[in-house]
């Protein structure tokens, strides 16, 4: 997929997910005293406000928690329609994406998805998702 | 609880002046001019002039006008600036005349052609951070994936949502200050309309406009001497959550915002849910009203959208809200509309609307900015006797 969305400039926190992203492996934060799964990146545990927290590998699969499918876009860049999903992945933390290779009226709370890493850019790749 | 128990110094001050500018779609007049007229239009409600000012919370939205340069305007009188907006920005001028900081503080806003590349939605709709700008999250889509996950839990029906826009809607139709003054629309309208970001249908969503407001908070005991009906401070609250529109949206993680916020104000007002006689709520999308009422406590959850469509929140219902046309009839100018909230609350106590938006003996309403999609809600508890 290419188009002229506007693309994430990762920050010096959040760069080992897009790393990851351009390299095919979906992390996510963990703290390392308790543990806990930490999304969007911070440099504070939100739960036992530790400040030591390491990248984990997710598994990239999940079902979608809420959705909506788009008819307005923020910008003309977005084809409509699309799908705007919450994801909530198997190993219990929330990502915001997409939902792709299906019929935008097919998705439903519920669904099982996967990440499909998708390159927009010669440097960013986005995480989104499609039906399992 | 009397409302002694629950002593403010909130209670110290009175909204003595509150006013709206021409509001329109597009305003054919300069961004300081509808601030100057926001400014002037709020101290003459006031019964005060511009030399009555010794604390300011003035700004604008596209000009990017700021306290400190108004502070010069008014020949360096004010001694105190205010930097919050909304209702939180009243609580920080109310703590400020209370502490004995300043007397009297005019807030005015405005905003006009900040909203000039009408291929996009509006510039405040379309946050930028790197975990949902790529994603093509607007302000429509971050709050229909709340309302999704509340339908999905307790079956809440689009029609529901659909009264809520008709409700507000014929309020602004009946309100010749409002952007929308003649364009009733029935829930039927509001279910044809194009869909914007399901659930949401156009009629579900806020407007975009321009246009402008003050107010004017004075000494509870001064206000009595100004031949004008002071509105009482009884009662504000916020709730935060961490930053608007950088998270996804999880209706179990955030969808209770707000829920401190009216906890705290009651308590300090003395009053419950019950006690409110007007609701001007925060209406950015339909849901977010139904959302509001349960987590402000004035309906069980998942039990709103049965009042809702019992009629409730009309004008001759048991909970009349944005009494003014709201942001989806009255008018949306970007940030003005968190101080319009209030407003609208006072100009409803002063019996200031038309007759027949006039809400009969209402003497306690609510005011609410914010929402569940930006994670944070905050609420001010106003009355037309002192505490």
């Amino acid at each position: 997929m290419t188009d002229s969305r506007p693309l994430p400039t990762p920050t010096e926190l959040s760069a080992p997910f897009w790393d990851g992203c351009r390299q095919g492996v979906l992390r996510v934060q963990q703290c390392r005293r308790c543990q806990a799964l930490v999304f969007v990146p911070r440099p504070m545990c939100p739960t036992c406000q530790h400040t030591s927290l390491d990248w984990t590998d997710s598994g990239g699969k999940g079902s979608v928690y809420s959705f909506t499918v788009v008819h307005r876009p923020p910008r003309p860049a977005f084809a409509v329609p699309f799908v705007v999903a919450i994801i909530e992945l198997d190993e219990g933390w929330y990502l915001l994406s997409n939902v792709i290779g299906c019929d935008p009226d097919a998705v439903h709370i519920g669904m099982t998805v996967e990440v499909a890493f998708t390159d927009m850019d010669e440097t960013i790749t986005l995480p989104l998702f499609r039906p399992v | 609880m009397s409302r002694a128990d629950r002593r403010t110094p909130l209670h110290d001050v009175a909204i003595v002046g509150a006013y709206n500018t021409r509001q329109a779609k597009a305003l054919d007049v300069s961004e300081l001019e509808v601030l100057f007229d926001a400014m002037e239009g709020a101290v003459a409600s006031a019964n005060l002039s511009l030399a009555d000012i010794d604390g300011v919370n003035v700004t604008s939205s596209t000009r990017r006008t700021n306290s400190r340069e108004v502070v010069a305007w008014l020949g360096g009188r004010p001694s105190w600036t205010g930097v919050d907006i909304g209702i939180p920005g009243i609580v920080e001028a109310a703590l400020a005349i209370a502490a004995g900081l300043c007397e009297t503080v005019l807030m005015a806003t405005a905003q006009v052609r900040e909203y000039t590349d009408r291929a996009s939605t509006a510039p405040w709709t379309r946050p930028s951070n790197e975990f949902v700008e790529c994603f093509g999250l607007h302000t429509p889509g971050e709050f229909a994936l709340m309302a999704r996950r509340h339908m999905h839990l307790y079956g809440t029906p689009p029609e529901a949502l659909a009264e809520v826009a008709s409700a507000i809607r014929s309020n602004g139709a009946r309100n010749p200050q409002a952007v929308h003054f003649g364009r009733p629309v029935t829930p039927d309208d509001v279910l044809r309309s194009r869909l914007i970001a399901d659930p949401f249908h156009l009629l579900d969503c806020a407007m975009t406009s321009e246009g402008g407001g003050g107010l004017v908070l004075t000494r509870a005991d001064r206000a009595r001497d100004l031949g004008v009906t002071p509105v009482h401070l009884l009662g504000a609250g916020s709730d935060r959550q961490g930053m608007a529109y950088v998270t996804a949206p999880v209706w179990d993680l955030y969808g209770q915002v707000g829920a401190r916020a009216a906890a705290t104000a009651f308590a300090q007002a003395g009053l419950s849910p019950a006690d409110i006689d007007v609701a001007e709520l925060y209406d950015p999308f339909s849901f977010e009203i139904i959302r509001q009422l349960e987590v402000f406590g004035f309906c069980p959850p998942g039990e709103a959208a049965d009042f809702v469509l019992d009629g409730q929140l009309r004008i001759d219902g048991s909970l009349p809200i944005d009494t003014d046309g709201g942001l989806m009839s009255f008018s949306h100018a970007g940030l003005v509309q968190l101080i319009q909230k209030p407003i609208a609350a006072v100009r409803q106590l002063r019996g200031e609307l038309p007759d027949e938006l006039t809400v009969p003996g209402a003497v306690t309403a609510v005011a609410s900015n914010g929402g569940s999609g930006a994670l944070f809600t905050d609420v001010l508890v106003l009355g037309a006797e002192a505490p």
